[in-house]
């Protein structure tokens, strides 16, 4: 075996009770290589990485780590290898601070006393080494999503690993972040440190990554240099068809103004005096870099945070909305980004999460007609393409693309005419996302507006009629036309146009 | 292997307290031949009625991720009162039959409505005060039992009606009255927790305050009623177990009350955490416990061990509980 292959699997396979979800996996991945894993969501990614680290057992197959086979029974296991993941979310104990949680499990003691020093020492070098600058005594509640993301990376460094799993790093960071964690990407590999880069977006894959697989169904389909491979190539081979017709065609809003918001600012000082207005039937987009004020803009328009001073009017209309119960009564609607923290329910069935906030709607005197909710789930089921064994099948054991459709329907049971949705796509896959927007199209064709907020550029340019970009919780640019382009909400969203 | 172990998870979350119960009903009806006796089983079930009603609300508090330790206290307080109550009612009212009837009424009466405000006390601290259910029950429950060895100087509230005990010790179709409301009140707490929005909205607060709150679910106002409901609960449970010794004690009336309609609670299946349970866990929950307490005693088991049997198993059951989800 050549001694430059740091992990070779031949023959990987998974099934789940007969039915396969991995197939023939092959790799060799070479020493100081970043090695990037595409997939639509359900294409094996998560399991495939599972199995790699000692989550799942594979079916059938070999693993050879180092030259060496090796059987991976445990996580554990696979720490003891050198293999490490760093999780989407994240495992830090926010009570703690960095040094502490670096060496959670791992404590470098001096008789039986910790000793504090040294893991600080330790804590500090790591860091310096990584060239990032967050004190070793920090808290972690205390740090950025992106700085919490360093203190992950120094912790698998801490054990020594020789191979770092990357699963979707950058879904939470902005732009600049990334350029950081790409920087200590290249630094890690530059002392020889061999990553596994799992993630959606296509353009930062062949960015950093020196070789990507394409996962479809289960199966490899290609594994090609990211020299040789466009974005175009990848999503194809991902999807199996061209990609062109991700986005519907826009369709010109009315004339009349639903909603229009004026002055406004939060109490806690996050929206400092906001003006917009959003017409019947448009798609208004909201831009910005993570903590640009956006998701609180919404908050603070459903009343869920307090509003200072400005004026909310719902056709022509000034309503005073104090909470969440106020907005629906006032037909807006908000569906969060924060699917599992604030969206569904993961413990109830589909019809009790769709029916929750509308659930007056299905009284017969004061008892709940639990006929009329199913009947109308199943309304929904078919009209979203909501995957699930069945009606009364909990939340937790749909798929996120499918919890992101019940959400969905939980919101338009509402009835609303102004419907504000948040990061609609996050965390699902092409198909699944294709489904959305042609879904928001057909929302907006009904006469219901929407709000879109998204951090993902190429949603806000391919969606929206005319964009809001937003920076530290002010508004600086409302794009129309032709400016609505990467540049320009870029230019707005980091200060360099607009007055901030 | 996901199907297959489903079934299994979800039989078992269904049918587990009730797999318990079966399994202790016939190692007690072996153990002793009294055991099947009506009048013993109707003896457990006067029993447990009394816990058993108080932990109908304790079910909706717990499902909504609170706790009321203060019901032991508040039963103390609240039948004290309402025997005062009584006691001059029928000064007021004179003697006479239907004199005493109205008496008895207005005891009723002030026993489920200073229940019901207990346990609003107990609700706006929690919601409005921002204060963990654990603490402020833990206040009120120092609280109302100190208030009620004041009003009472730590001696016994006694009534003076010798109608009062009809209601504790009568029986309607041969079955002891308590039982009735206890059965009764589970029908309606069930059909509560079931069937209408407020059962709906108390397990979504449970399950994710956060998305009951986007879900414009009133959460403050429906935490609030769930220690209304238990106060009212605690009421009805001062009624009978005043009008059965035509009495109450101030210092030790209703001690422990919280720890048995907790232990219904949980052994009944409802997580600690909240989120999800049922009325009839709650009520098999109860009658284990009552069981438990009937074959010790039938068994001769010391009284003062029989806390210990107790306790072993409520944890026994939550274990069950963490192995299951697990």
């Amino acid at each position: 075996m050549d001694n430059n292959i740091i992990l070779k699997t031949k023959g990987i396979a998974k099934e789940f009770s007969g039915v396969r979800v991995l197939n023939n996996i092959n790799i060799e991945i070479k020493s100081g290589e970043i090695f990037g894993i595409i997939g639509e969501n359900g294409a094996g990614k998560s399991t495939f990485v599972k199995i790699l680290t000692g989550i799942y057992t594979p079916t059938e197959g070999r693993i050879y780590f180092n030259g060496k086979e090796i059987q991976l029974e445990t996580p554990l296991d696979a720490r003891k290898a050198g293999i490490i993941m760093i999780p989407q979310e994240f495992n830090l104990i926010n009570d703690l601070n960095v040094y502490e949680n670096i060496f959670l499990g791992n404590e470098k003691k001096r008789r039986v006393f910790l000793n504090r020093n040294e893991m600080i020492r330790r804590t500090e070098e790591l860091l310096a080494g990584l060239k990032v600058n967050i004190p070793a005594t920090a808290r972690i509640d205390k740090l950025s999503v992106a700085q919490k993301q360093m203190v992950e990376i120094a912790k698998a460094l801490a054990f020594d690993s020789k191979l770092l799993i990357l699963d979707e790093p950058t879904t939470v960071l902005t732009r600049r972040e990334i350029d950081i964690l790409f920087g200590i990407m290249r630094q890690l590999k530059s002392r020889g440190v061999t990553m596994i880069y799992i993630s959606h977006k296509l353009s930062e894959v062949k960015e950093i990554c020196d070789r990507v697989m394409v996962l479809r169904d289960g199966e490899m389909i290609t594994i090609e240099d990211t020299d040789n491979i466009d974005e175009k190539e990848m999503a194809r081979s991902m999807i199996g068809r061209e990609l062109s017709q991700i986005f519907p065609e826009k369709v010109v809003p009315k004339e009349n103004t639903v909603l229009q918001v004026e002055n406004l600012s939060s109490v806690d000082g996050f929206i400092k005096d906001v003006s917009f207005d959003l017409k019947e039937g448009e798609i208004l987009g909201f831009a910005g870099l993570v903590g640009a004020g956006r998701t609180e803009l919404a908050e603070t328009l459903i009343g869920i945070r307090k509003k200072k001073h400005g004026k909310i009017i719902i056709k022509g209309k000034e309503y005073n909305i104090k909470n969440p119960a106020d907005a629906l009564k006032r037909g807006i609607a908000y569906l969060s980004e924060d699917r599992q923290g604030i969206g569904i329910l993961t413990n109830f069935d589909i019809p009790s999460n769709i029916t929750l906030p509308s659930l007056k709607h299905y009284l017969r005197g004061i008892l709940i007609n639990k006929r009329k909710e199913h009947e109308k789930t199943a309304q929904y089921i078919k009209r979203f393409d909501i995957k699930a064994a069945s009606l009364k099948s909990k939340l937790e054991y749909l798929s996120g693309g499918n919890q992101q459709k019940v959400s969905l329907a939980k919101s338009l049971d509402t009835g609303p005419e102004i419907f504000i949705i948040d990061e609609p796509t996050r965390g699902i896959d092409v198909n699944a996302k294709r489904e959305i927007y042609f879904f928001i199209n057909e929302l907006v064709q009904t006469g219901i507006s929407c709000i879109v907020i998204s951090s993902e550029m190429e949603e806000i340019i391919g969606l929206c009629n005319r964009v809001v970009v937003m920076r530290e919780g002010k508004i600086t640019g409302i794009l129309e036309g032709e400016h609505i382009n990467e540049e320009e909400i870029m230019f707005h969203a980091t200060g360099l146009k607009g007055v901030a | 292997m996901p199907s297959k172990s489903l079934i299994k998870k979800i039989d078992f979350e269904k049918y587990g307290s009730l797999i318990a119960f079966v399994v202790i009903f016939i190692i007690s009806s072996f153990a002793s031949p009294y055991f099947l006796q009506l009048q013993n089983i109707l003896n457990i079930l006067r029993q447990v009625s009394y816990t058993g009603i108080i932990a109908l609300g304790m079910t909706f508090v717990i499902i909504g991720g609170g706790i009321d330790l203060s019901v032991g206290s508040m039963t103390a307080l609240v039948g004290g009162i309402s025997i005062l109550s009584l006691n001059s009612a029928m000064n007021f009212f004179g003697y006479g039959y239907w004199n005493e009837i109205m008496a008895i009424i207005v005891a009723v009466i002030v026993s489920i409505a200073l229940g019901a405000a207990a346990g609003a006390l107990n609700g706006v601290a929690i919601t409005k005060g921002r204060i963990a259910p654990f603490i402020v029950t833990l206040g009120t429950m120092a609280i109302y039992r100190s208030l009620a060895l004041y009003i009472g100087k730590a001696g016994v509230f006694r009534s003076n009606s010798y109608m009062y005990p009809e209601l504790g010790m009568g029986y309607f179709l041969g079955v002891p009255i308590p039982v009735w409301v206890f059965f009764g009140m589970a029908v309606l707490f069930h059909i509560i927790l079931n069937w209408t929005r407020y059962g709906r909205y108390i397990c979504a607060i449970g399950s994710n305050q956060k998305v009951a709150r986007y879900s414009a679910i009133k959460v403050n106002f429906v935490r609030f009623i769930s220690y209304v409901m238990v106060g009212v609960t605690v009421g009805v449970s001062a009624v009978f177990l005043t009008s059965r010794l035509n009495s109450i004690s101030s210092t030790n009336g209703g001690s422990g009350y919280e720890l048995d309609a907790i232990a219904a609670v949980i052994i009944g299946g409802t997580p600690m955490t909240g989120g999800s349970g049922t009325i009839f866990g709650t009520v098999i929950g109860a009658i284990i416990l009552g069981m438990i307490n009937n074959m010790l005693n039938m068994l001769g088991v010391s009284p003062y061990l029989q806390g210990t049997v107790k306790g072993i198993v409520i944890i026994g059951a939550v274990l069950i509980q963490r192995k299951r989800s697990q």
